[in-house]
């Protein structure tokens, strides 16, 4: 593997994880619990689409066919889709998209505020500019599950099994292999150990605020680094790429 | 057709002619998006930041510099888009900033940009209405990306404030 492909490679990974995740927050549009909720979570899915953008435009750029941010996000299939499992999985109930959020931005805090020392000067420019809005995200995730932890028993029973169930989830965020590695090393990517130090403090941390438990499974799925993804990114997909599928090429 | 020199000054004068699409009270230079203007040869650049990554009034205005770059004369030019450095609210003036509190947004407070956002306290936000600094967060997120939801405790208002990144 070249250095250009484990780029090419990183950018796809980081720009798929900002679009499914996005585009899982923007399925809350018109369906949020509170109006301030349901502003608060299209507003972070307009900036993790608007953070894909980048990414993906600049992957285009990397490949060198030609291929733009449309391109890739729009005409892609399911295999080539590299977004962590973890931002797939769907919205289920107001705790779960919280909960799911609340792992997500702790991990990409801490990853952009490494990213921002990247040799790349795009990647660190992108992150320089993202840490900004994820710091918000993060903010806003963490206060509620530690206001849903500490609420009411069933708001904190609730809380707790959705954490518990997107646990499996969290470890692929970490995992390393050929492209982290290489890219790590050229000091164009980002070591993940220290990352996942960061957020280990972080998530357990907030738990404990919110009077809840640290899950404790060892098992981890993984596989969406891979293009191998949870039946749920099939559905996602064919709602996103609907119409560039039935009508390739069409502009507004 | 309209004598062009190589002179950038009278194009960030037209440049403020462009309101923010979203907040029409201030122009886009006070956002502070335009980052330079320079002349490549005989093509004119301008080269500007988004407010964030997903803000969708960045497509109108980059259309709307076009528009007046052609209305001024200017027939080849470009737009590009850099991410470093990244937008801060510190850019906007003090005139910007009363412009925005009289339109009814408690403006940016300078200097805070990036601090304390994550778990610190955050700073008491004066109500854009009454001038009271007993107001409370209602969300981090507002009608646009840029923005928060308050409310006032003392005049009971709601208001919008211009949040620091
Ligand atoms: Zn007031």
């Amino acid at each position: 593997m070249t250095k250009e492909e484990a780029l090419l490679e990183y950018c796809i990974r980081l720009g798929d994880d900002s679009l499914i995740l996005g585009h899982r927050l923007s399925e809350w549009c018109g369906h949020g619990p509170i109006l301030e909720e349901d502003i608060a979570m299209t507003n972070i899915a307009l900036d993790l689409v608007g953070q894909s953008r980048t990414l993906l435009t600049y992957a285009g750029e990397v490949e060198g066919k030609g291929r733009g941010e449309d391109d890739l996000a729009y005409m892609r299939s399911e295999r080539e889709f590299k977004n962590a499992l973890l931002t797939e999985q769907p919205n289920g109930h107001f705790g779960d998209t919280m909960a799911r959020q609340f792992y997500f931005s702790a991990y990409y805090y801490f990853f952009l505020q490494e990213l921002v020392n990247s040799k790349d000067e795009t990647l660190a420019a992108f992150a320089e500019k993202s840490l900004k809005e994820v710091t918000y995200h993060l903010r806003h995730s963490s206060e509620w599950v530690i206001r849903l932890g500490d609420g009411t028993e069933e708001s904190h029973q609730k809380i707790q099994e959705s954490l518990e169930n997107l646990w499996r989830y969290t470890g692929e965020l970490f995992m390393t292999d050929e492209v982290s590695d290489m890219l790590a090393k050229e000091g164009i990517g980002v070591d993940l150990t220290q990352v996942k130090q960061k957020w280990d403090e972080r998530v357990k941390q907030v738990l404990e605020q919110a009077t809840l438990t640290l899950p404790e499974g060892t098992w981890m799925a993984e596989g969406g680094r891979k293009g191998v993804h949870t039946e749920h990114l099939g559905y996602i997909l064919s709602d996103l790429q609907y119409l560039q599928r039935s009508y390739p090429g069409l502009k507004w | 057709m309209v004598t062009q020199t190589k002179d950038t000054q009278p194009i960030w004068e037209y440049l403020k002619e462009i309101p923010d699409p979203e907040i029409p009270v201030i122009n886009i230079i006070e956002l502070g998006v335009i980052r330079d203007i320079k002349w490549n040869d005989d093509e004119l650049e301008v080269i500007i930041t988004p407010t964030y990554s997903g803000c969708p009034a960045m497509q109108e205005m980059e259309d709307d510099i076009v528009k007046v770059l052609n209305k001024h004369g200017y027939t080849k030019h470009k737009v590009t888009t850099v991410l470093s450095p990244s937008w801060t609210t510190d850019w906007m003036n003090e005139e910007a900033r009363e412009k925005l509190r009289v339109y009814g947004i408690a403006p940016p407070m300078k200097g805070t940009a990036d601090k304390g956002v994550l778990f610190g306290k955050m700073k008491a936000v004066t109500c854009p209405h009454c001038g009271s600094g007993d107001t409370e967060m209602k969300s981090q997120f507002g009608s646009t990306a840029c923005k928060a939801l308050y409310q006032c405790n003392s005049c009971k208002e709601p208001f919008d404030y211009f949040k620091c990144i």
